[in-house]
């Protein structure tokens, strides 16, 4: 087995949750090198969108806009922004993938600020489409280093909805029914959530990682699944495709 | 059991209960019968447009006005209209946060707005945060009132249909909703809730093409964004175009008209005119550009310096090509976009 590191790991885990035929809006970076890798080895038929209007691109590098050239690059269509939001209300995209400062234990999403609204300590960029996709894509993913900071209840401002309150609150709230998060991969594990009270839950632990570890580094009482299982590492082929053919400037996996 | 024979139709008899989740301001009427009022007395004369950029932002954007700008950002943004509109020192603008970047970052510059439907606002993407835009939001200097991307996509939109609002099922249940302005409704067929999102017609917006003919008629090519949308929202609008065609090249493919001159009060040609930019098949975004602005916001005093040498010292877009490599870098930003370089 080669060496590899935190981020390609990731991008691997993640790619790995993408079911072939299927489709998924992402954005730049990891989620972007999740879904090329995808297509590159288990599911060769998922169809790539940006919320910008790109579809179905043949990526030739890693987009730094969602909207620049390359999201639809040899695509299939190149539209406009509501079209890809109406094709998500519509029911039509199945997989999503969000980054945020915080999140809490119902995969609540901050991107809008830290300290007081009117004066806040950090503005940060808000929704963008982040709220939408989160709202109307069947399954929410995320990508994300995890410490007690970033992983916290005393989340500031619910910008995108995970859970919200718990079991029946999105659909409560207006939310589209049967859809949410998904699975959110970290540095250490993958966690899930629990069917019954849609709280997060730890499902695999990376190699080497321990349950203190991952305990020191939530905010919030985290649940366990029955069976905890080892995140499988990148395979050799993964690892070759990821570095010469996804990201061979290592924009990401460098970061790792 | 086939449904060719059930009536749909809602019971009629629901209590429709209407509830404010949305406690921010509302910056521009959405009221659809004043809007007509706007667009019934708007010139329906095809007529020569073409004008300058001095003068299209001196005539059609005042003070105070609401402005949106078309593109994404950090693609097909109406650089020349922005830049002009810092020199003229253009005070109090409403502006629409539209995944707004690079374009927010000038306008900025010149501290030219004081309130912003904030989607996506600070931020320049993978790029990092624009100091001096959080500082006009921590500061309180800019009010924000909170949309995401899709609603206030679709506030374009049914500004566009004629309408003063239309209904969304995001941003339910999130501060998202609880800090924007918007109403939640009940569905009339089905009792379902939505979210009740407020027409946005501004007052001025600008949009960058690739082509357009003197009278208006628009050509984009790559993705349109909501600019289909904001091009009917808006009460004017300024173009600028890549390059002027003859009229009889728009004829040729009128599929690829997204935008007739009637929505149009002024045409300027400004080639390159997207530019720090991505603009589609032309040209890729100067991000050693972008990121040295970023960079040199963070030092006051050579920020000034570099306003000076970027705008207030251009008297139009290609002196500000001319300040940061002119042909030569473009030609090369050229050859990015069609990765012969990469």
């Amino acid at each position: 087995m080669s060496d590899y590191n935190g981020m390609e790991l990731m991008i691997c885990l993640a790619s790995r949750y993408l079911e072939d035929d299927a489709n998924v809006v992402v954005g730049t970076g990891a989620p972007c090198a999740a879904a090329m890798l995808a297509q590159r080895t288990s599911a060769p038929n998922l169809m790539i969108m940006f919320e910008a209007g790109g579809i179905g691109p043949q990526l030739p590098s890693m987009p730094i806009s969602v909207g620049d050239s390359r999201t639809y690059y040899k695509g299939l269509v190149s539209t406009s922004m509501p079209e890809i939001m109406e094709t998500c209300q519509r029911g039509m995209v199945d997989y999503t993938f969000l980054g945020g400062a915080q999140i809490d234990m119902y995969g609540n999403i901050n991107s809008t600020h830290v300290g007081d609204y009117e004066k806040p300590k950090v503005r940060f960029p808000g929704s963008g489409g982040a709220n939408d996709l989160a709202s109307l894509c069947w399954r929410t993913m995320m990508i994300t280093p995890q410490d007690k900071n970033r992983f916290t209840n005393n989340i500031n401002f619910i910008t995108s909805p995970g859970f919200l309150t718990g079991k029946g609150s999105r659909e409560e709230a207006g939310l589209p029914p049967n859809c949410g998060p998904y699975k959110i991969i970290t540095n250490l594990a993958v966690l899930g959530f629990d069917e019954e009270t849609c709280r997060m839950r730890v499902e695999l632990m990376h190699p080497g990682v321990t349950r203190e570890q991952i305990i020191e580094n939530t905010g919030f009482e985290l649940l366990w699944a029955p069976e905890i299982l080892d995140s499988l590492p990148p395979s050799d082929e993964e690892l070759e495709i990821l570095r010469n053919d996804v990201d061979p400037r290592r924009y990401i996996i460098g970061r790792g | 059991m086939a449904n060719h024979k059930v009536d749909f139709h809602a019971s009629g008899d629901q209590e429709v209960k209407y509830k404010k989740i949305g406690k921010r301001r509302l910056f521009t009427n959405p009221d659809a019968d004043d809007a007509r009022e706007h667009f019934h007395a708007k010139s329906r004369r095809m007529v020569d447009k073409t004008t300058t950029v001095k003068e299209a932002v001196s005539k059609y954007i005042n003070d105070g006005d609401y402005f949106a700008a078309g593109g994404f950002g950090s693609n097909r943004i109406p650089s020349a209209v922005l830049h002009e509109m810092v020199r003229q020192k253009k005070k109090n603008l409403g502006f629409a946060g539209h995944t707004s970047t690079h374009d927010m970052q000038i306008l900025v510059a010149g501290n030219c707005i004081d309130r912003c439907d904030a989607a996506y606002v600070v931020g320049l993407e993978a790029r990092g945060l624009s100091k001096n835009a959080r500082k006009a939001f921590e500061t309180g200097e800019i009010e924000p009132t909170e949309w995401s991307n899709a609603t206030l996509a679709w506030r374009y939109k049914a500004a566009a249909m004629g309408l003063s609002f239309l209904p969304a099922r995001s941003i339910l249940g999130t501060d998202t909703a609880k800090y924007s302005a918007a109403v939640e409704i009940p569905c009339p067929y089905t009792g379902k809730r939505y979210a009740a999102v407020p027409a946005l017609y501004p007052d001025v917006a600008a949009i960058h093409v690739h082509k357009s003919d003197i009278y208006g008629n628009c050509q984009i090519r790559g993705i349109a964004i909501s600019d289909p949308d904001l091009a009917r929202a808006a009460k004017h609008l300024i173009i600028t175009t890549e390059k002027i065609v003859h009229n009889e090249e728009i004829r040729q493919s009128p599929h690829s008209t997204v935008i007739p001159y009637y929505l149009v009060d002024a045409v300027i040609e400004v080639p390159y005119g997207a530019y720090p930019s991505n603009m589609a098949y032309e040209y890729f975004t100067d991000e050693d550009h972008i990121m040295e602005w970023l960079k040199v916001e963070k030092d006051e005093e050579a920020f000034k310096e570099f306003l000076n040498k970027n705008i207030f010292g251009c008297k139009d877009h290609w002196d500000y090509l001319e300040a940061n490599g002119g042909l030569e870098r473009v030609n090369q930003l050229r050859r990015q976009e069609n990765l012969i370089d990469m």
